[in-house]
């Protein structure tokens, strides 16, 4: 490869004006750089406000309305007093990972960014294996709350990270599982081709399954209710973290609400056709907004659900994972792995999806969704049939429970 | 050699790999020798990057920092004393005869072979994508053989170890 075919843009603008060709070429990789990793800082920022106005509004309050108009200053007010709080690290704290676990936490969040594609042509960086450096970052911040909870030296802490690490560890499963429907319909890992084999139709429409379950486990791996072991207040204080004060707090806040976006923003990527809608191909900026669009659709919803449900035990969400979400996973990939074959050997589907249009994925379509309706409806009669169990069981208990009060009064008056 | 990106990122990976692999066995606790078993696996990642393998690179990543190295600080927090560990291990005689030997082995079955007249060539123009690499494990040329020995050892230990779950639930009526 020469200069010439690495160097375009601001490079060669650079280049052209007398700068050396390998300082242009950093200078423009590292303008890339900031760039990329300036939206998600910066969007946190807008995010937190968006947040705890939704969560306002939801809870019937106002939210925050005093700093700025509607409140949009809040939360510069609040970095400022984070930055200006004392930084308290416990004597008997493991000074080193104590310091590093949130800056590594808040990392994890940061450089999944650097595979998102905003438009067409404008990304970090196309990695062939996009979607597995995904999951791979994503085991650093199940990393930085171990540290975290370890090295604060406090029970309460460690007690908060075994459950959110176990939470996270057994998530990260079906997440996969479900990560790997739409890798397999692109016959790609790169987002970039993941979007693009969407011009005929899109994943959640050939594989719903994957999509619920996809957001279901991104949900839990942020940590948001009904799976919001990561701030149990009543029963483990504050979590991991309780030992954390100031901006090294403020790093974990901020990485938790950057991740739920980045996933929302990831699953509009995955299942949604990312950029694709009408007139994306005339300018960059329409195609960045219906990403941007349909990722804070899906951020709002997880919003929505986060501040309707209450929190799980942590036994009801492990048996929900391993008995159901997990199975679930691995039946709907071999169905969607076989249908898809079948479709493609029958002269159904098309072979390359990149090419396809609407017309030629119909068939396949409408078998998937068939397939998916059957699982589903399997499902939820399974579901229906567990919980009717549940609930008889319950009663039975109740019912002879009174009995056995029934004739200790009776004894009693007796 | 030459300096550039990769001989820079070459020297950075293999202070990580090293000094990671220096940290597991000086320190005197086990959590953060962990995080130092970390640090090495992280730097071998760093390898396979420069070697254009990034499927390689991210599977090292998911799989050992991800998965191992978080149960081994499982297993290292239900241990006894995780700080400050007193005990020490004293045979040093049999570990460095053995250390020695591994180290002489891969001197002589490495580095020799190649000294001289075979020096390596230079790596190949077509760099092999992650779908060459899935070819490979299915073709029959390939890999086929050691890949369905992977899977049966593999679904092996999970059925040993549901069926190692099950009977403890019998016998102790729950954990």
């Amino acid at each position: 490869m020469t200069m010439e075919d690495m160097c375009s843009g601001l490079c060669s603008l650079l280049a052209d004006s007398g700068a050396d060709p390998g300082l242009a070429q950093f200078l423009s990789l590292l303008v890339g750089v900031l760039l990329v990793s300036g939206v998600p800082l910066v969007t946190v920022i807008l995010l937190i406000w968006i947040e705890r106005k939704v969560a306002a509004r939801i809870q019937d309050r106002i939210g925050p309305n005093r700093v700025g108009p509607i409140g949009l200053l809040q939360t510069f007010a609040d970095m400022l007093k984070l930055l200006s709080k004392e930084d308290i690290t416990p004597t008997a704290a493991d000074r080193v990972l104590y310091n590093a676990a949130p800056l590594v936490s808040f990392a994890s969040v940061v450089l999944i960014w650097a595979v998102i594609p905003f438009t067409p042509f404008h990304y970090g960086v196309d990695l062939e294996i996009g979607a597995l450096y995904f999951v791979a970052i994503a085991s650093f911040g199940t990393l930085a709350i171990m540290a975290a909870g370890w090295a604060s030296n406090n029970k309460y802490a460690l007690l908060g990270a075994f459950r959110v690490v176990s939470l996270l560890v057994s998530y990260e499963v079906p997440l996969v599982f479900a990560l790997l429907a739409p890798v397999m319909l692109a016959g790609s890992m790169s987002l970039v081709d993941i979007v693009n084999a969407q011009t005929g139709m899109w994943f959640v429409v050939l594989s719903p399954l994957a999509f619920i379950i996809f957001y279901v486990s991104s949900q839990a791996e942020t940590g948001r209710a009904p799976f919001d072991l990561i701030e149990a207040e009543s029963e483990l204080v504050a979590g991991f973290n309780i030992e954390y004060s100031g901006m090294k707090f403020g790093m974990f806040f901020a990485a938790e609400f950057l991740h739920v976006f980045t996933n929302g923003i990831l699953m509009a990527l995955l299942f949604f056709g990312g950029w694709m809608g009408p007139l994306y191909y005339e300018s960059p900026l329409i195609a960045f907004a219906w990403l941007g669009l349909k990722g804070g659709l899906i951020y709002f919803t997880t919003l929505w659900l986060r501040n309707t449900v209450p929190r799980l035990r942590i036994d009801q969400i492990m048996a929900f994972n391993w008995k159901f979400l997990v199975p679930l996973s691995i039946v709907n990939l071999i169905l969607l792995s076989l249908g898809l074959k079948l479709l493609q050997e029958l002269g159904w589907a098309p072979r390359d999806l990149l090419s396809a249009s609407v017309g030629d994925m119909l068939p396949a379509t409408a078998l998937m969704l068939l397939v998916n309706l059957g699982l589903a409806l399997y499902l939820l009669g399974l579901l229906r049939k567990r919980g009717a169990e549940a609930r008889r069981d319950e009663q039975m208990s109740r019912a002879s429970l009174d009995q056995a009060r029934g004739l200790a009064a009776d004894r009693g008056g007796a | 050699m030459e300096l550039n990106a990769i001989s820079i990122g070459f020297a950075v990976f293999t202070i990580f790999t090293l000094g990671g692999g220096l940290g597991v066995v000086t320190t005197r606790n086990l959590f953060q020798g962990t995080i130092w078993l970390m640090l090495s696996l992280f730097g071998v990642a760093g390898y396979f990057v420069l070697l254009s393998a990034p499927f390689l690179a991210a599977v090292q990543i998911l799989v050992y920092i991800g998965a191992i190295a978080i149960l081994i600080t499982f297993a290292v927090m239900l241990t006894r004393s995780v700080a400050r560990i007193k005990s020490r291990y004293f045979r040093l005689l049999p570990s460095f005869v053995a250390s020695l030997a591994l180290f002489l082995i891969l001197l002589f079955g490495i580095t020799l072979p190649i000294f001289g007249g075979h020096l390596p060539e230079a790596a190949p123009e077509y760099v092999a994508s992650t779908r060459d690499l899935g070819a490979a494990l299915v073709d029959e040329n390939g890999y086929v053989a050691p890949f369905l020995l992977a899977s049966v050892l593999l679904t092996g230990a999970m059925i040993g170890a549901i069926f190692i779950a099950r009977e403890d639930k019998a016998k102790g009526g729950g954990a």
